[in-house]
């Protein structure tokens, strides 16, 4: 036997070019991805940063035509739909996400739902605006922050519902076992051992319901509509930051596009801070 | 003795009431929670349900050819859904073109180039630029890339690939940045990250074993991503470019701002047009009860259900790949 | 109970072997042997395989039983009959009887939570609850029984005195369990199942997960226990069922093969089959 090597260089070298043709692509990709986070980020900064001073927060949408102005009524408007649509969906999704891990494995409905769930998450939201116009909004005919929040609850809770499930699941079964060795009841084992040791984990998942929601125009486009005044009345048209961008930036005012640029820096700014949060109360539930 | 034994065997009065209500509680945890479970069934089953029963009258008036005319006149009360249909599934299909191919590369990039020290930030990076709301990518598009588009791009691509005879009808008219492509472009900027999200996750589910068995024979790290890599995880990688697809197609904001909102069926992609989702957001609010209103609910009926069936095909498939994993769905 | 722990310090009434003497007669007196559990022609199954063949057997009470042999045998699956932990999944079912006390367990309607708050359970995982330690046996004795705090106080330093944890972890009641060591979390799991106060403790393999040190720390808690609970172990370790246990049952593939006092299937077993196991030669 010969030493000599059965490699034919052509084809070694022809093999050597394709891997370097298809790594410098992937490296490509990723600088390519990178410049355009980079891009959007930064030009957001720039130009939300022109818009933000202190009326950003005083004072309230200006009306058409009118100089200066702020959002402080899109701003206020925006977390109490927020902070509704958190208190209705949390408890909704935690105790439907409890269903699933605790008796989802014997379940035809639970496996239904789960399927459910998972396209719900990506369902488009401008249809389920829709949705809640027809069946909220035409009802009683007024639109109004409830519908808004509805809307905003019904894109929630998948996201509530899968984490909490996901959560729940990782805890290991030995834990439950131990507590129904003592005699414990069922429903105590849920929430007194079992979404206790998921808790953080659940946490991050609203979290990220929080994230999402935050961000959502096309759901509040017809049910919370929007409110040119400060008002803090769920039952009328609420103001709302989304709503507001979109108005405003495709308006011909120079002072309603300069606020939708602040209103824009500071959605992505809260959306970001409330996903980056999530990472580390994950992160600390996993190391502690 | 038989007291001793009574003791042990025989729970106290005490114990046996705590037991009968726990019983109560059991039952009525199960209730609950079931409740809460089917909501969400009970709200996917009431959009159906409240979709069809206002799409109905234009559904019934114009037939299933609504789907394929072209009439969109407010004025004469005819409508028709091909043009937001065709602008809904272009931009999508141009999204998906850009998109797809950069996502892989990122993911390639995240799983075996990466240093990995840099590997959590970086995809911790791609995963923040999947949550930015999608209407900043609908300003960024109006503001900046529009001009820049209309400016740059279109005039070079109109000089390059508008000299293809065939071709160059897709790059005919006038340069003014909005429009189809434009949104299309945008659109892909808006999923990619998402994409490449999902591929990286169902790349790390390949065996370190599998890849590290062809490493070990000499195959270059592309042939391993080609003959190790993707056909372990084909399903995954098809349902992943599925999820992105059924959000490019129902995606308001990002399209809205860029696509020119014009009524208006053209083979040149700078023309603008419409999508589904953003002739929605312009006419809801002021469409008239009668064949407009209920022709929006149609097109938003067919949007909910076509975004469901690529949706549903997405998640077996990806349900496919966790098995494969041994994992539960 | 407490009429047997009378007449043991009765020194009058014992022989020189320790057991009960007849005054009168000066011959010893026949024990009483109650069963605590008797398990009569047991079949397990999950789904459709067999993991039970036709076990009879008897539980002592006041005694330590262990079951050995190979895995898979089935020692686990006849333990977690015991307390029907196997109810809580699916496709897993047994036939025949199982009679705690008289009472046959294995009956329709029987009330699994207060069945289990009679008999106990520890498993080879340290399972401390995500809550402190204090908590984690105030929680099994809260479930059926309603102590003020400072009963409460009282039996929390009594379960860990009974596992021998107390002087270790006084200072740290308020700290999670998940704070102590392995073997000190699987004694908290031993003084959490004692705190209730159950007839009958299950041992399921509880050192196979720790150290030599904790090892012996809790074969020593084992046989202090056994004077006032029934106790019924599941080890692989052949050399500590003849440390701890007073009757051993070998198991093999589902079948209970041989059952007696420890000694005698140690020195003298009757089937070859668990002379085989008990020598080494296979296992």
């Amino acid at each position: 036997m010969n030493n000599s090597s059965n490699i034919d260089p052509a084809v070694f070298s022809r093999r050597k070019r394709a891997n370097k043709i298809g790594l410098a692509l992937s490296v490509g990709a990723m600088g390519l991805g990178m410049v355009f986070l980079l891009w959007i980020l930064s030009v957001l900064f720039f130009k939300g940063f022109a818009a933000l001073d202190l009326s950003l927060f005083t004072a309230d949408t200006p009306a058409p035509g009118s100089d200066g102005g702020g959002l402080a009524n899109a701003i206020v408007g925006s977390l109490m739909l927020v902070g509704c649509c958190t208190l209705i969906s949390t408890p909704i999704g935690v105790l439907a996400g409890l269903y699933l891990s605790e008796y989802g494995d014997r379940s035809r409905i639970a496996s239904i739902t789960r399927f459910v769930t998972d396209i719900m998450l990506s369902a488009p939201s401008i249809v389920i605006g829709l949705f809640v116009y027809a069946f909220v909004v035409a009802q009683v005919r007024h639109f109004s922050g409830w519908a808004g929040t509805i809307a905003l609850a019904l894109i929630a809770i998948p996201v509530v519902v899968r984490t909490t499930e996901n959560m729940l699941r990782l805890v290991p079964g030995s834990l439950r076992e131990a507590a129904y060795a003592l005699g414990t009841p069922k429903w105590k084992v849920a929430f007194m051992i079992t979404l206790r040791a998921a808790q953080s984990g659940i946490m991050t998942g609203i979290l990220l319901s929080l994230a999402r929601v935050s961000g959502e125009t096309a759901p509040l486009l017809f049910t919370a509509l929007n409110n040119q005044f400060f008002s803090t009345n769920m039952n009328a048209p609420m103001a709302n930051l989304p709503v507001v961008i979109f108005q405003f930036a495709m308006s011909p005012y120079d002072n309603w596009v300069n606020l939708a640029w602040g209103g824009a820096l500071l959605i992505t700014f809260a959306v970001l801070a409330l996903n980056i949060l999530a990472r580390v109360v994950f992160r600390e539930k996993v190391q502690g | 003795m038989t007291e001793s034994t009574q003791s042990h065997a025989m729970p106290t009065p005490q114990a046996l009431r705590i037991a009968k209500l726990q019983r109560v509680q059991d039952f009525l945890f199960h209730g609950i929670t079931q409740f809460f479970a089917l909501s969400v069934l009970i709200a996917l089953l009431g959009i159906i349900i409240s979709l069809s029963i206002n799409a109905w009258p234009a559904l019934h008036t114009f037939g299933p050819a609504f789907f394929f005319t072209q009439e969109w006149d407010v004025v004469n009360g005819e409508f028709g859904g091909l043009i937001a249909i065709y602008g809904t599934v272009v931009t999508s299909v141009i999204a998906l073109l850009i998109a797809v191919p950069l996502s892989f590369g990122i993911a390639v990039f995240l799983t075996e180039l990466c240093p990995t020290p840099l590997r959590r930030p970086l995809g911790t990076a791609v995963e923040l630029l999947a949550a930015v709301p999608s209407i900043i990518y609908g300003m960024f598009g109006l503001f900046i890339f529009a001009p820049l588009f209309a400016e740059y791009i279109q005039p070079a691509l109109a000089a390059t690939l508008g000299q293809i005879p065939g071709l160059g009808i897709l790059f005919s008219g006038a340069f003014n940045g909005i429009g189809i492509l434009c949104a299309g472009l945008i659109l892909a900027m808006m999923i990619l990250p998402f994409i490449a999200s999902v591929m990286r996750d169902v790349f790390e589910i390949v065996p370190p074993v599998l890849k590290e068995s062809a490493y070990g024979i000499g195959c270059t790290t592309w042939e391993v991503v080609k003959n190790v890599v993707l056909p372990y995880t084909k399903a995954g990688v098809i349902g992943g470019v599925m999820l992105g697809l059924g959000r490019a197609l129902g995606e308001t904001m990002a399209v809205t701002f860029v696509i020119g909102n014009a009524h208006r069926l053209s083979p040149s992609l700078f023309a603008p047009g419409t999508s589904i989702a953003s002739t929605l957001a312009n006419e809801f609010g002021e469409a008239e009860a009668g064949n407009h209103l209920s022709s929006l609910f149609a097109l938003a009926l067919a949007l909910f259900i076509i975004t469901f069936i690529v949706l549903a095909f997405a998640k077996w498939m990806l349900s496919n790949m966790e098995r494969k994993q041994g994992l539960k769905t | 109970m407490m009429s047997n722990m009378k007449t043991m310090f009765d020194l009058n009434k014992i022989d020189s072997d320790g057991g009960k003497v007849n005054l009168n007669t000066n011959q010893p007196v026949q024990q009483e042997i109650k069963n605590a559990i008797e398990v009569r022609n047991l079949n397990f199954f999950y789904g459709s395989f067999q993991g039970l063949k036709d076990i009879n057997l008897d539980i002592e009470e006041g005694k330590v039983t262990a079951f050995i042999g190979p895995s898979g045998c089935g020692k686990s699956t006849l333990l977690r009959t015991l307390n029907r932990m196997y109810d809580l999944y699916p496709g897993q079912h047994a036939k025949g009887e199982i009679n705690f006390y008289g009472h046959n367990i294995l009956s329709d309607g029987e009330d699994l939570n207060l069945l289990r708050s009679r008999i106990g359970m520890v498993f080879q995982k340290p399972t401390p609850f995500p809550m402190s330690i204090y908590e984690n046996i105030a929680f099994g004795v809260r479930l059926y029984e309603k102590l003020s705090r400072s009963e409460m106080d009282e039996r929390v330093e009594w379960a860990l005195n009974k596992a021998a944890l107390w002087n270790e972890a006084k200072d740290k009641l308020n700290q999670s369990g998940l704070s102590l060591s392995g073997g000190q979390q699987q004694r908290l799991c031993i003084a959490r199942g004692v705190a209730v106060k159950p007839s009958v403790i299950l041992l399921d393999e509880p050192t196979s997960a720790l150290d030599p040190i904790s090892t012996g720390k809790i074969e020593e808690l084992i046989n202090e226990l056994k004077h006032e609970y029934t106790i019924a172990i599941v080890t692989h370790n052949m050399q500590q069922a003849a440390r701890v246990s007073d009757y051993t049952a070998y198991m093999y593939l589902g079948s209970l093969i041989e059952y007696g006092k420890t000694d005698e299937i140690f020195i003298k077993p009757k089937r070859k089959e668990t002379e085989d196991y008990i020598t080494g030669r296979f296992g």
